[in-house]
């Protein structure tokens, strides 16, 4: 089983990686890049904002990958393949979480050095971004993961999944931006919770959308 | 070879408004064969999904349709579940991996399947008969005792279409079962036949 969930996790994090892993990436900095051009480049105002512009950008790069998480491997059939062995719907869907996860947020979160830098980020207020990120993360991730088995079978599928994941993302970026602000540690506690939460619920909700997706 | 063997009681399949199959009682022991048959939409690809435990069988009130296994189960149809960016070779290793078959193993399945010459080359390069035995080498891996063939010989030539007789041969040798859905001729000695447009209780 051990074995079996290793080989899935590799393939899963092989084929993000190789599907265009760095265009969220790039993405997320060509935010940073045009946020200082766009508002001016006035200090105060953009060490003001320029957290919050991160997590925007971050919950936006998110997004991206969502419609080729589970609708891909849905169609070739591979869900039924994985049954016939006994590999539990639930199972596919925390490996794709792990993957899905691993594919963007460290480079993300590498790419909030540069991105703070062109917003003017002093080091502590990078700090707080990168400990937020590394928190909230985890939760775009599974919220990723399940609206893309919700959406998988659905027509226009990819479309929707961008317009369901925004409205449920809210939680987790109010919370991370928020943790950002003095005295914000409320804020990463409540993100973790937020993350938390979601990463628990993610494994069933997508398992049993991926099953129902079936009949 | 690994336990074999099918006893499948009262299923009852619809789609929307119409009930495709009625009552179907299925029993196959080592060795043996199924051919189901019937015109298009007649529910063999249903069935067949029926009997992998993918789809349940529809609840009509009286005793539940069961479906009991000996041994496990791989399941073939026209979805190939192998990565098409990949090369070959590498998307048939995965399963491989998930099935536990050493790199010979799959090396004997592929030569076996005439895809040796195949494996540098990406799947979606590959042609609908090429991709049809790219699926039967990853079925052959999985060293499953019982097999659900859906159209297995879609798109495939006379020589292929050899090929997979000999290997459902084979398999059968080995004391495997099998459950074959075809609108095509195929060779299968000794198989019963489940015609599901004549059972098609109300059109």
């Amino acid at each position: 089983m051990r074995r079996a969930a290793w080989a899935i996790l590799r393939r899963d994090l092989s084929a993000m990686l190789r599907g265009g892993a760095v265009l969220p990436i790039v993405f997320f900095l060509a935010v940073a890049m045009l946020f200082p051009l766009s508002v001016g480049p006035a200090p105060a105002l953009l060490a003001r904002t320029g957290g919050g512009v991160i997590w925007v950008a971050a919950v936006l790069a998110a997004i991206l990958p969502v419609p080729s998480l589970i609708a891909p491997d849905l169609e070739a059939g591979c869900f039924d393949q994985w049954a016939l062995r006994g590999l539990s719907e639930e199972a596919i869907v925390t490996l794709r979480l792990a993957a899905h996860w691993l594919s963007f947020a460290p480079a993300l979160m590498l790419a909030s050095l540069p991105a703070g830098a062109l917003l003017g980020l002093d080091g502590v207020m990078l700090g707080r971004v990168e400990l937020s990120l590394a928190l909230g993360t985890p939760g775009l991730a599974a919220l990723g993961v399940t609206v893309a088995a919700v959406t998988a079978g659905v027509r226009g599928g990819a479309a929707l999944a961008g317009l369901l994941v925004i409205p449920l993302a809210v939680p987790v970026l109010i919370f991370g931006a928020g943790s950002l602000a003095p005295g914000g540690a409320s804020g990463l506690a409540l993100t973790a919770a937020a993350s938390l939460v979601l990463c628990a619920l993610a494994p069933f909700a997508g398992g049993a959308a991926v099953r129902g997706g079936r009949a | 070879m690994q336990a074999s063997g099918l006893t499948a009681r009262e299923l009852y399949c619809r789609r929307g408004e119409r009930l495709l199959f009625a009552g179907v009682d299925l029993r196959l022991a080592h060795g043996g064969a199924l051919r189901v048959i019937g015109p298009n939409g007649s529910g063999k690809t249903s069935l067949l999904r029926m009997l992998a435990g993918l789809l349940a069988p529809w609840p009509t009130g009286g005793p539940p349709g069961t479906v009991e296994w000996q041994g496990s189960v791989a399941l073939l149809d026209d979805r190939l579940a192998l990565d098409a960016a990949m090369p070959l070779e590498q998307a048939l290793r995965f399963w491989a991996d998930l099935d536990e078959v050493g790199a010979d193993a799959l090396a004997g399945n592929c030569a076996r399947l005439v895809l040796t010459d195949l494996l540098d080359v990406p799947v979606r390069y590959l042609s609908a008969g090429q991709k049809k035995r790219a699926a039967l080498a990853r079925l052959l891996g999985q060293g499953a005792g019982n097999w659900l063939l859906d159209e297995p010989l879609n798109g495939l030539d006379a020589q292929g279409i050899a090929l997979v007789e000999g290997v459902i041969a084979e398999h059968r040798t080995g004391g495997g079962t099998c459950v074959v859905a075809t609108h095509q001729p195929i060779d299968l000695p000794g198989a019963a036949v489940l015609d599901l447009g004549a059972m098609s209780p109300a059109v």
